[in-house]
């Protein structure tokens, strides 16, 4: 089985995605003929032409703007927004448009986009290429919103954002692009060549939508993660011996919530992990469900972790 | 503290506020027929001054003269009367029901009418309109039924949109008529986006995108005239000038541009001014644009200069914020009764056969109301369903949504 980074495995999705449907096309910032700041999409404007992958004006709003009249006609562009915290000049666009399009036209016109955004801390990007913006989107009734902590995973589950009918916003966490990361700055990252989760198949797969994967089997606490976060967990447990069940939610909206209660009616303990600020963060939608849905089985508060 | 005079802010003012006497003898008027008619192929850079100028047809006498004249037959133009008369009584008639409480809300056109059904003969099937919700006139002169309009605007148990929508807010695909946004410029930008949609995929149809004078202050235009001129995307860019945004007159966005077609020389986006009151010129001016983008030339804006003669809706009183009068000073006149005059001087219409006709048109508009309120109103009759409520949102309910509709009882 080939190994590949997670860009290389990102690039791999467009690209199976592009040879198979001529209604995909890529563009964003520095998307074109450089292939993207992270290499997203390196090589793709030389294999599919400049109609089908090229630069754009820098301007969020203009990018998510004509993939939804795009999308409208009959395409299906993965767009990319550069850095997740560039992405609010289109919040307009994404929440007003794209999100509603399908439920206000009662379904004449709808809107199939991905939009593909770096997101979170790791690489001393300051606070302008660090941000954590996945709860803006949660929000939102008609968005879907994925974030993959694996190469295996982000392939698959990008395939499936670009098949989707519906607006889906793609979180990259770009600290794991070249290796899991795991919150150990005094160590080097292992390279994701030797982690069995950086095995991807070259071909089409993917990876359903709303579906959590259970990273780590235990039963003392359930550790609901995501992002980077997953392997900061999985390296927790190790560190100290806790048996922890620590599950990768892999896609926040709509949400597995079925191998949550699941999980947590077995051990009685959660703790949510993210990066994102602890304030209205992620974290508290899923305390809230947890509490509703597994209340009796409950020994301790759920506990959020922000990073 | 430095030498020289303190600073100090400019906030534009209108010439007149309420009280005072309308005085548009500042808005240079040119004479019809004297503005040239480029090539569609012209170079931009050699048609700057025509932003800066009004394209018109119809003279003071209601001939049709100079190099724009003449893109329709006299067939052409009584159907297009009777598409703006049309119009006319379907505003009253809704503007009416609003006020008796069969819907919440209703937007007119008044004095407006020419521009959305004007342009509309200028487009082909397969075509795709990004309107704002004042061009109802794309739909009537497309063909779309009046009463599934009306179904709408009553919310009702036909609603189209399954009373998801503020009224008025229609959408047809199957018209090429794009789902109106509350939120005002989004579709701008959008329309730029189908365009290249449409060139990318080696189609031969065209996108035609719709602001008004006050929303081209928002990033949405700006957005839209980068990507239209980058890509020379085969789009036609409608800047409908009405003098007010709500209570808002046209130079707080205007700014000192000196005029809204201006805003695409800097773009290199060829930028014609209109007579948004002229039936003609709207026509030949949307002709000439929509042949620039089927021959892939690129984009080209428009900015149609009128006057909103209603009230911006039903929940506004622009007694408040300009003269009564205003109105009936506006030099470029009335749409209708200009085409009308035009038709009588060509002998194929007459007052008589005008009068017979507003009652006919009048007679059917009250047919399409009978048979959209046997579906229901606001406060009675059929209803959207509750579950509809719900439905939709995605293409698959996710169950997050299921369990929130099983809570809700319906």
């Amino acid at each position: 089985m080939p190994r590949m980074t997670m860009i290389e495995a990102i690039r791999s999705a467009m690209d199976v995605s592009m040879g198979r449907d001529g209604s995909v096309v890529v563009f964003g910032e520095d998307v074109g003929y450089f292939g993207g700041v992270f290499r997203a999409t390196a090589g793709l404007q030389q294999k599919y032409g400049r109609n089908r992958c090229f630069d754009t004006p820098i301007s969020e709003l203009g990018i998510v703007g004509t993939a939804i009249g795009m999308a409208a006609y009959g395409l299906r562009p993965c767009v990319e927004v550069q850095f997740a915290d560039y992405v609010y000049p289109a919040y307009d666009q994404i929440v007003s448009e794209a999100a509603r399009l399908r439920y206000r036209s009662a379904g004449q016109f709808t809107c199939p986009i991905v939009i593909r955004m770096p997101t979170g801390g790791g690489i001393f990007g300051g606070q302008t290429h660090s941000q954590s913006p996945e709860a803006l989107f949660t929000h939102v009734s008609g968005l879907k919103v994925v974030v993959p902590s694996n190469p295996r995973d982000a392939k698959g589950l990008l395939i499936a954002a670009i098949e989707d009918p519906d607006p889906v916003i793609f979180l990259e966490p770009k600290r794991l692009y070249n290796g899991p990361f795991d919150g150990h700055h005094e160590k080097p990252v292992t390279p994701w060549s030797k982690h069995p989760l950086g095995e991807v198949e070259d071909g089409q797969f993917s990876v359903p939508l709303g579906r959590a994967a259970i990273r780590r089997e235990g039963a003392d606490v359930t550790v609901l993660a995501y992002s980077t976060m997953v392997h900061v967990a999985e390296a927790a447990a190790a560190d100290t011996g806790i048996d922890a069940e620590i599950i990768d939610l892999r896609t926040l909206l709509p949400l597995d919530l079925e191998t949550i209660v699941a999980s947590v009616e077995k051990t009685g303990r959660c703790v949510v992990v993210h990066e994102a600020t602890l304030t209205s963060g992620f974290g508290a939608e899923l305390a809230a469900l947890v509490q509703e849905h597994c209340f009796f089985h409950l020994e301790a508060p759920v506990a959020r972790v922000e990073t | 503290m430095a030498e020289g005079p303190r600073l100090s802010l400019h906030v534009p003012e209108p010439e007149v506020r309420p009280g005072g006497t309308p005085d548009f003898s500042k808005v240079p008027i040119p004479r019809a027929g004297s503005v040239a008619r480029p090539p569609v192929d012209v170079d931009p850079r050699d048609i700057r001054d025509l932003a800066y100028s009004i394209i018109r047809v119809l003279d003071r006498e209601g001939n049709a003269v100079g190099p724009w004249a003449g893109s329709l037959t006299d067939d052409e133009l009584l159907e297009g009367l009777r598409h703006m008369m049309t119009l006319r009584a379907f505003d009253a008639r809704m503007q009416i029901a609003q006020r008796q409480g069969k819907t919440s809300f209703y937007m007119q056109h008044m004095g407006e009418e020419a521009v959305s059904c004007a342009f509309r003969r200028a487009l082909e099937p397969g075509d795709m309109n990004f309107p704002t919700y004042r061009q109802a006139g794309l739909l009537i002169a497309g063909g779309y039924p009046m009463v599934e309009m009306m179904n709408q605007i009553f919310s009702n148990a036909a609603d189209p949109l399954k009373g998801r929508q503020l009224p008025i807010m229609y959408s047809s695909k199957e018209h090429g008529f794009f789902s109106i946004s509350g939120n005002l410029g989004t579709q701008f930008v959008q329309a730029v986006g189908w365009a290249m949609a449409s060139a990318i995929s080696n189609d031969t149809k065209i996108a035609a995108g719709w602001i008004g004078d006050g929303s081209t202050a928002e990033s949405d235009f700006h957005a839209a005239l980068v990507f239209a001129s980058t890509y020379r995307a085969p789009v036609i860019l409608n800047i409908v000038n009405n003098q007010w945004a709500i209570s808002t007159f046209q130079g707080i966005a205007r700014g000192g541009s000196g005029t809204f077609a201006a805003r695409g020389l800097g773009f290199g986006i060829p930028a014609l001014r209109v007579d948004g009151n002229d039936y003609l010129a709207v026509h030949a001016v949307a002709k000439w644009a929509a042949e620039r983008a089927r021959k892939n030339l690129g984009s080209t804006l428009i900015e149609y200069v009128t006057y909103r003669v209603g009230a911006h809706s039903t929940s506004d009183d622009p007694s408040a914020y300009r003269p009564k009068e205003e109105s009936e000073a506006w030099p470029l006149g009335d749409p209708v009764i200009r085409l009308k005059n035009h038709l009588i001087g060509k002998g194929v219409w007459s007052e008589e056969r005008h009068r017979q006709a507003e009652a006919e048109v009048m007679d059917g508009v009250i047919a399409a109301q009978k048979e959209a309120e046997s579906h229901g109103t606001l406060h009675s009759g059929g209803k959207p369903s509750v579950r509809d409520m719900f439905e939709g949102v995605y293409a698959e309910m996710p169950p997050h949504l299921r369990r929130q509709r099983q809570q809700a009882g319906v």
